[in-house]
């Protein structure tokens, strides 16, 4: 059992949790992922690692309450357990001092990008942070970004909080340098800044979240097309080529279960959801 | 005169197992073979010649007691029974289903030579069922050599490699990468051929012996075989199976609605899917299903497709005769409803607009002459394309082993080529104090010989732990 030492609310509807596995605390590594599975029917959801303490035995994710496994994770409070955290998946970031590194993270993957400009400014980058949501209120860990990174941008979509869109960085990067860049979030996000920043060939790597179960390269739904190959998120990756990734055809695979991922959600809100009351935390 | 007992005639036909109708079972998941009342047993066990030299034992990779065990039948003494066969097997009522007996023990049984041979798997079954129902014995203790030795993978071959090991006194301590114990037995063979809860029953008595079972830890990523080693295990036995999927390689694969094999598995069986949305994970599965393959794993998820409502079609690129599944697998699938298109292979699958797959094309294949291994291969006939309509495909032309292990095991020699674990006959690979068996060495293969080998390496893993000082 993985006992919740820490939960913490970072935006609307985002979580993280901090739970004991001293295993896997032991082993984490910036870039790779945890599978965790809770309750009797419960799935196997893949959640990238956002830290990790050997010391102290904990590893911690973030996840986004959009489906009914991650709405009825919401429900769990510092105390309760979670029945199975397997992990370190994935192979490990490529963190090495590359000089000039820009990191964009989107909504609730800005909780691990953190610990990668963590690792990439202990490497001796400097490091430049792009803080990216949909809206002002999922744009999380302001303070956290600062104190890590030498330079901090945030960006909207609707441009209720820093620039509007991501033409600011077209800019930036007319008149600036980078030697890495590296992107977490939504398929849409990952998917332009690679476009934006091809033109340079700056190196862009990307962390790709297909649909997972197992994570260990068995079922094979996680595959991706890159530089026209085939390859599986879960062992190859999670991270891959921006500039080679097939984009399109990933966002079409995430979606393929989406009836039944609403039905599911749909039937747990019917039956009263998270019926403890403690979903506020 | 001495009075001449007259000789009981032997009865030529085994006794029938009771299965669901293939009309009521396409609908269900429930478990197709029924198994014998004790009056069968009885029936079948009689038929039995106890010969002195039985060569039936010859032919189980295990090396199972078989005419003890049935003889126990015969005397009603059923505890005896169910114990003879655990002195050899941790796993029967596991082995009563899904053994392939026919090309095994039975294939042995002299009767065979003028009828149908002993039905050795039903009466194993028999035993397995019957101590499911009065509850299992332990064997007695034996006293701890105080050598530890690590498990990595709780599937058919580690947990009879756990249970040979724990029983001679080592501490076991087994990982598995899943968030259950059982391997292929829980997220590849399904419920209506091997229910969950039988395998779960077998996982649990081999806990009960004094095996650690720690789940959900993949090792090569939490430890690596040298770091167990260095934690105090000395002996290392690797029975991580065949879990990677291989695809085909044409275009249009990466479509929605087309599975692997071990994907559309671990979901219905591991995940249970077939019981969405009262189990979490879901499938979707269409009208027109196209199962690529011919193998035990094609006809399972051949099976599994029709219990879930759809119409299904086997696409086999060789023809009946080359079919790889048991033939047991085979008719059940038939009778089912499931229809077969043999030789025939897929060319390129199309998509709807949403990125779900709608047709594939295909080309008719022809037999060519038997290679030096009496191996018929295949070649396409130009200008026989077809297209066909379908909604869900599900690939499977077999799985390889996974690389985790053997790229974070440095001197770990592998076949590059499959993939697989080099070991000799024993198990022994090429770093010391380390064994493997299973699919991991010899490519996706049977439950049996699964077994088979961890059953040898447990006993050149003892050899070797005895010599150590």
């Amino acid at each position: 059992m993985y006992k919740i030492v820490n939960k913490t609310e970072l935006a609307p509807k985002i979580k993280l949790f901090e739970v004991e596995a001293p295993d896997v605390a032991v082993k984490a590594q910036p870039g790779q992922f945890l599978i965790v599975i809770h309750g009797k029917a419960g799935e196997r959801v893949p959640l990238t690692i956002c830290g990790y303490d050997a010391k102290k035995g904990t590893v911690s994710f973030a996840f986004h309450e959009v489906g009914k496994t991650t709405k009825s994770f919401g429900c769990l409070s510092e105390g309760d357990c979670i029945d199975n955290v397997t992990g370190p998946l994935g192979n490990p970031s490529e963190v090495k001092n590359f000089g000039k590194v820009l990191c964009v993270g989107g909504s609730v993957m800005i909780a691990p990008l953190l610990l990668q400009v963590k690792a990439f400014k202990e490497a001796g980058n400097q490091v430049t942070t792009v803080l990216g949501a949909r809206t002002e209120e999922f744009i999380m860990m302001e303070d956290e970004a600062k104190t890590l990174s030498d330079r901090v941008y945030v960006a909207t979509d609707d441009g209720t909080k820093g620039f509007k869109g991501l033409g600011f960085l077209r800019d930036l990067l007319k008149t600036e340098k980078f030697d890495r860049c590296v992107v977490m979030g939504p398929v849409i996000l990952m998917k332009d800044v690679s476009e934006i920043t091809k033109p340079y060939n700056i190196p862009t790597i990307v962390t790709l979240t297909p649909i997972m179960i197992d994570g260990m390269g068995m079922c094979g739904v996680c595959r991706v097309t890159v530089d026209g190959k085939m390859m599986f998120g879960c062992v190859d990756g999670p991270e891959f080529d921006g500039h080679k990734t097939n984009f399109d055809e990933l966002v079409l695979r995430q979606r393929t279960m989406l009836p039944e991922e609403r039905l599911s959600s749909l039937l747990w809100e019917m039956s009263g959801g998270c019926k403890c009351g403690r979903n506020k935390a | 005169m001495a009075e001449t007992k007259p000789k009981p005639k032997l009865n030529k036909k085994a006794v029938e197992m009771a299965k669901q109708e293939p009309k009521v079972r396409a609908k269900n998941f429930s478990e197709v073979a029924l198994g014998y009342t004790e009056e069968e047993a009885q029936e079948e066990a009689n038929r039995c010649l106890q010969c002195p030299k039985p060569q039936c034992v010859t032919g189980c990779p295990v090396e199972v007691p078989i005419p003890a065990f049935i003889k126990c039948i015969k005397e009603k003494n059923y505890a005896e029974g169910i114990a003879t066969i655990k002195s050899k097997n941790a796993l029967p009522a596991v082995c009563g289903r899904v053994c392939p007996q026919e090309e095994q023990c039975q294939k042995k049984c002299v009767i065979s030579k003028i009828g149908e041979p002993v039905s050795i798997g039903r009466l194993e079954r028999y035993l397995a069922d019957w101590e499911l129902k009065h509850g299992s014995q332990m064997p007695p203790k034996t006293p701890p050599t105080g050598k530890k030795v690590a498990i990595v993978g709780a599937g058919p071959a580690g947990l009879t490699a756990a249970a040979d090991l724990v029983k001679l006194g080592h501490g076991v301590t087994m990982f598995e990468a899943l968030h259950v114990g059982g391997g292929v037995l829980m997220y590849g063979i399904p419920e209506f051929r091997l229910p969950k809860a039988i395998v779960q029953n077998e996982v649990n008595y081999v806990q009960k012996l004094g095996v650690d079972l720690r789940l959900g830890n993949l090792v090569g990523r939490i430890h690596t075989i040298p770091e167990l080693m260095e934690n105090g295990y000395e002996a290392v036995f690797i029975g991580s199976g065949a879990g990677l999927p291989q695809f085909i390689g044409c275009p249009g694969e990466n479509l929605g609605g087309i599975y692997s094999a071990n994907e559309f598995l671990i979901r219905v069986n591991l995940m249970k899917a077939f019981q969405f949305p009262e189990f979490d994970t879901p499938i979707r599965i269409g009208k027109h299903v196209v199962v690529i393959g011919g193998g035990n794993v094609a006809m399972d998820c051949a099976r599994s497709s029709l219990r879930l409502g759809s119409e299904v079609c086997l696409l086999y690129r060789r023809s009946r005769d080359e079919l790889p599944a048991r033939q047991e697998e085979i008719e059940n699938a038939e009778e089912e409803g499931i229809v077969c298109k043999f030789l025939a292979a897929p060319l390129e699958f199309y998509g709807d607009e949403k990125g779900w797959v709608k047709s594939m094309r295909c080309i008719a294949m022809e037999l060519c002459e038997p290679d030096a291994k009496g191996r018929r291969s295949v070649k396409q006939i130009p200008g026989s394309e077809f297209t066909m309509d379908v909604d869900t495909v599900i690939i499977a032309i077999g799985q390889t082993p996974n690389p985790i292990i053997q790229r974070t095991t440095g001197g770990l020699q592998s076949d590059p080529r499959h993939g697989t674990i080099c070991v000799d006959e024993l198990g022994k690979t090429s770093l010391d104090g380390v064994y493997a068996g299973g699919d991991v060495a010899t490519g996706a293969a049977t439950v049996i010989s699964a077994m088979g080998a961890g059953k040898r390496a447990a006993k050149a893993m003892h050899e070797y732990l005895s010599s150590k000082k």
